[in-house]
């Protein structure tokens, strides 16, 4: 457990010295953040190696150590540990965490604080994803919501008072409703407790006041927000769009990720009834995608066009989750780990290309693939994966979700959904071959003539995604065999 | 009568009267302040001493010492000594009176005091209006047009409520013919359902004393005055006021309905569907007024409404709680630590900035995040803990109250009350936004007495230390939930 926690930790402890060491240069800012967040990356990494994949651990959390007593009143523990599902979104957050602190190297306003909220956000997706008691899953959660309003609200562009308002808003109607649940959920078990584990082990359900399928609802609206499901999505282009770019990396790399995650908690522990409404979700995940993409293909700035393709390919996890089979699920997964890394590399290099042509509009863009190359190429191949080509992460993520949503003996009509599911893809490609048409290639423009190329603190982080994009899709079972330990024992729960 | 169980009140008095005596001598106003913080502390060091003691009473059963009364002595004491530290700078400005502020203040306290300790309803007026008469004379003390206004107005309309109650009060006696607690509670239960149906006269008694107390603790429909008394008080008061006065009318209703009205079930279900219903109309209009407020005194009294709404769904667990556990206390009290604290550090932070400004509207504000980041932290701080977000104490205390609620059937309240906390972040977050984001009118710093400064890091230490590690407190809270009496 002392790994996970320092993992957790570090990044906050970088904070808080940051915060109270007087009069910093900016460049001891940006060093000691990129510090911390380089040793959390090493330990994830440890962590990732000592993961035991022996078959005996199948669902069996690691680094949990014992639970320590935090608050005996309401029978609370810090009890934090990682199984197949969490390992890789640790280390998910743990590169994001680093690689953002590279790509917001730039950031010339308020530097001080701008890292400190960047590492408490940090701290605050690790504990999410490792916390293994609903008290402190619940306060990791809300955590992250004032840093993100600092973030977006100060550092960003165009409406961004308005879209940090929208997005704590519409963050704390989830959690309201996802702080019911937790309540519910604790005293509907029987004895009285707060860990994830053990209710969903031993779960003998008091017949109590509130219906079983209530308390399942309102967790999941919690994460519908998050992850985000039509039509609780509508926050998710304002915040996206008018983020700066590092924080727009870490939002759809991470933060979207933890409704997702929060999901397959829920669908585990609550199995009868997520098998009686998983057409419902499997709907909103199709309406999700399609959708989606449909809107993306109408959009004229560059970061909402990419914004709008998060809303559909996090369709696909939904997808993926509640089909309810084991390589669904793990496609879903993949699909979340793929995605943090694609769509984060298409924001970091949206925002490059912002930056360096200071424009956005893609009316107005063309041609700057000869004064980019580049950039030109790692954007291609980030849109490349994002629309799912073969030997890209995208590609193995979205084929195990279709093959394992296709296959799915559990959904009635799941086939159907598959495939409607799968004209996604066509519109993907449509949206990301048109949007990097139109914004590198056709004929040099006069008035980017001037447009800087990536340099070299750049192409650190271009390289790292490009090559975790291309290994993930090459070899994909590095992931999909850890994702299997914490799957399998969800899907036995769903064996008609 | 056993003396040594009244030595926290007793040196209160004692310390008031010696700081009265001293203004006539001293030149030097600090020291009155130094005097009456000493004397705070040897109250609570005599009420330490008190604490886990056997439950006892003295003055012939109109007084008990228990966890609970001790809880609230110390709390009270803290909450004065905090007020002292934030006022030595006002004080500092008054022409004449300081000793008599300092001296109002302790009477104050001690009125609160006795009113957490109360189990007779005549003691529990004579404390009630021990405290009013200090408040009144406090909220009027700039002697300006604001400040005599309000005054005024809370004079008036606690009068009227202390009335209310008074008649309430007269209905219980007449019913029961006890003005102990224990006792009516004995003769209560002694009683059938059918004649406690058959006599209203008790339910309008319980109904009256809720809008008497209701007042207090600024229940919609009871919280009018609010508004404008904490606008026109001294600040330092208007912080008094919100925590003060309304965790002495927490500690008096709960005594009550706990002691006197909890059996038998349907009387006090009865009693605990009113207060969660008037909960649940109490924090939504707080909080929707709140939202339109430009005077940060007004959103922050409208703000203190909504949290009585909060406090309030802890009351309704307690009535409607099955069986005889003490549940729905402790959160309550740990509520009343936690908001306590959070407000004292909120109306700090906004003495120091108005002092600077010279004005309380909340665009005033704009860019004190730049001027002065540790008081625009605090004040966050503070606004991070009344939403009830970690790493905050108001997110432990809404945790505690909420759970209990769910678990006594209640969760329509919870839904009702956490909904509301999003809307409450709204105003809350406009604040934050006001200093964080904007551009500030001036470049200049905003000084801080190093009294005040002290104060605000204290209650700021209390919010985190509560947020992040509430055991203790919330084992402290359990304790005195046990009522003796």
């Amino acid at each position: 457990m002392g790994l996970l926690s320092a993992i957790i930790f570090l990044p906050v402890i970088g904070a808080i010295i940051i915060a109270l060491v007087p009069r910093l240069p900016e460049r001891a800012v940006k060093w000691l953040a990129a510090i911390f967040s380089f040793i959390t990356l090493v330990l994830a990494i440890l962590l990732f190696f000592k993961f035991d994949r022996s078959a005996g651990m199948i669902g069996v959390m690691q680094f949990g150590g014992n639970p320590l007593s935090w608050i005996p009143a309401i029978n609370s523990f810090y009890h934090v540990g990682v199984d197949g599902i969490s390992l890789p979104l640790v280390l998910l957050m743990a590169v994001l965490g680093f690689l953002v602190v590279l790509i917001s190297w730039k950031v010339h306003l308020r530097v001080k604080e701008y890292f400190i909220w960047l590492l408490l956000l940090e701290t605050s997706i690790l504990g999410v994803f490792t916390s293994l008691d609903l008290l402190l899953f619940f306060l990791f959660w809300e955590i992250e919501i004032v840093p993100m309003y600092f973030l977006i609200s100060i550092w960003g562009t165009g409406r961004r008072s308005y879209s940090a308002m929208k997005y704590v808003i519409f963050t704390l109607v989830g959690s309201a409703f996802m702080l019911a649940g937790i309540l519910a959920l604790y005293f509907t078990s029987n004895p009285h407790s707060l860990d994830m584990m053990e209710i969903a082990k031993n779960i003998s359900f008091a017949s109590g006041a509130i219906p079983l399928t209530a308390i399942f609802f309102f967790l999941i609206i919690g994460f519908a927000v998050k992850l985000p499901v039509f039509p609780l999505h509508t926050w998710l282009p304002d915040a996206h769009t008018d983020a700066p770019t590092g924080v727009s990396v870490v939002l759809a790399g991470a933060l979207l990720k933890m409704g997702g995650y929060g999901m397959i908690r829920v669908v585990s522990i609550f199995p009868e009834v997520a098998r009686t409404w998983s057409p419902l979700f499997v709907i909103l995940a199709v309406i999700g995608i399609l959708y989606g993409a449909a809107v993306t293909l109408r959009q004229t700035d560059l970061k909402r066009m990419i914004a709008y393709s998060s809303v559909s390919h996090m369709g696909y996890v939904l997808l993926g989750i509640f089909a309810l089979s084991q390589v669904s699920m793990v496609g879903a997964s993949l699909q979340m780990f793929s995605h943090g890394i694609v769509t984060g590399l298409l924001f970091a290099m949206a925002g490059l290309v912002m930056h360096n042509a200071e424009e956005r509009d893609l009316r107005k863009l063309g041609g700057l693939a000869n004064q980019v190359p580049l950039i030109a190429i790692v954007f291609s191949l980030a849109g490349l994966a994002s629309l799912g080509l073969p030997l890209t992460s995208g590609f193995a993520a979205e084929f195990l979700v279709f093959v394992g949503s296709f296959s799915s003996a559990i959904v009635p009509h799941i086939q159907i959904y598959t495939l409607l599911s799968a004209i996604g893809v066509v519109l993907a490609a449509g949206y990301i071959l048109w949007m990097i048409q139109r914004v590198f290639f056709g004929p040099a423009l006069e008035k980017f003539k001037a447009v800087k190329d990536a340099d070299r603190l750049e192409m650190v982080y271009m390289t790292v995604l490009v090559g975790l994009i291309l290994w993930i899709g090459i070899y994909p079972s590095i992931l999909t065999d850890i994702f299997n330990m914490g799957v399998t024992p969800i899907a036995r729960l769903f064996v008609p | 009568m056993n003396l040594a169980l009244f030595t926290p009140e007793l040196s209160l008095v004692v310390t008031a009267v010696l700081v009265i005596l001293l203004d006539l001598f001293i030149k030097q106003k600090g020291w009155l302040a130094a005097v009456s913080i000493i004397g705070l502390a040897v109250s609570a060091g005599f009420s330490v001493g008190l604490w886990n003691g056997s439950p006892q009473a003295t003055f012939n059963n109109m007084l008990a010492v228990d966890n609970y009364a001790v809880f609230f002595k110390l709390l009270f004491a803290g909450i004065a000594v905090l007020v002292i530290l934030a006022s030595t700078e006002y004080v500092a400005k008054f022409q004449r009176f300081q000793g008599e502020y300092y001296a109002l203040i302790l009477l104050s306290a001690l009125g609160m005091m006795l009113m957490a300790a109360t189990t007779e309803l005549i003691s529990l007026f004579v404390s009630l209006e021990l405290v009013n008469l200090s408040l009144y004379v406090l909220v009027g003390f700039l002697k300006d047009n604001k400040s005599t206004e309000a005054s005024l107005k809370y004079l008036l309309l606690s009068a009227v409520a202390s009335a209310v109650l008074l008649f309430g009060m007269a209905l219980v006696f007449g019913f029961t013919g006890q003005t102990q607690l224990g006792e009516i509670a004995a003769v209560i239960t002694r009683m059938s359902g059918s004649s406690l149906a058959a006599n209203p006269a008790l339910i309008v008694g319980i109904v009256l004393m809720i809008a008497g107390f209701g007042f207090k603790i600024a229940m919609v429909p009871f919280q009018m005055w609010v508004p404008d008394v904490y606008e026109g008080a001294p600040t330092p008061i208007t912080a008094y006021l919100s925590v003060g006065s309304k965790a002495a009318g927490f500690a008096i209703i709960l005594r009550i309905f706990y002691a006197a009205f909890i059996g038998p079930t349907d009387l006090s279900f009865n009693w605990g569907m009113i207060f969660a219903v008037m909960s649940a109309i109490t924090m939504t209009a707080g909080n929707i007024v709140a939202i339109q407020q430009n005077n940060i005194k007004r959103m922050l009294g409208y703000s203190s409404i909504a949290q009585a709404g909060y406090l309030m769904v802890g009351l309704a667990t307690v009535g409607l709680v099955h069986g005889d556990s003490a549940a729905g206390q402790a959160p309550l009290l740990f509520f009343l630590v936690s908001y306590s604290l959070t407000n004292l550090a909120a109306f700090f932070a906004i003495i120091a900035i108005s002092n600077k400004t010279g004005s309380d509207m909340i665009d005033d504000f704009k860019g004190m995040g730049k001027r002065s980041p540790w008081l625009a932290a605090a004040l966050t701080l503070a606004m991070v803990s009344l939403i009830g977000m970690p790493p905050a104490a108001g997110f432990m205390a809404k945790f505690y109250i909420f759970s209990t609620a769910v678990q006594n059937d209640l969760l329509w309240l919870v839904i009702i009350a956490v909904i509301n906390s999003v809307i409450s972040a709204f105003y809350y977050l406009r604040v934050v936004k006001m200093m964080w984001m904007s551009e500030a009118a001036s470049q200049e710093k905003v000084p801080a007495s190093s009294a005040l400064v002290v104060a605000l890091m204290l209650c700021c230490a209390g919010v985190l230390l509560f947020g992040l590690l509430p055991g203790l407190a919330m084992k402290m809270s359990g304790l005195a939930s046990m009522l003796g009496l």
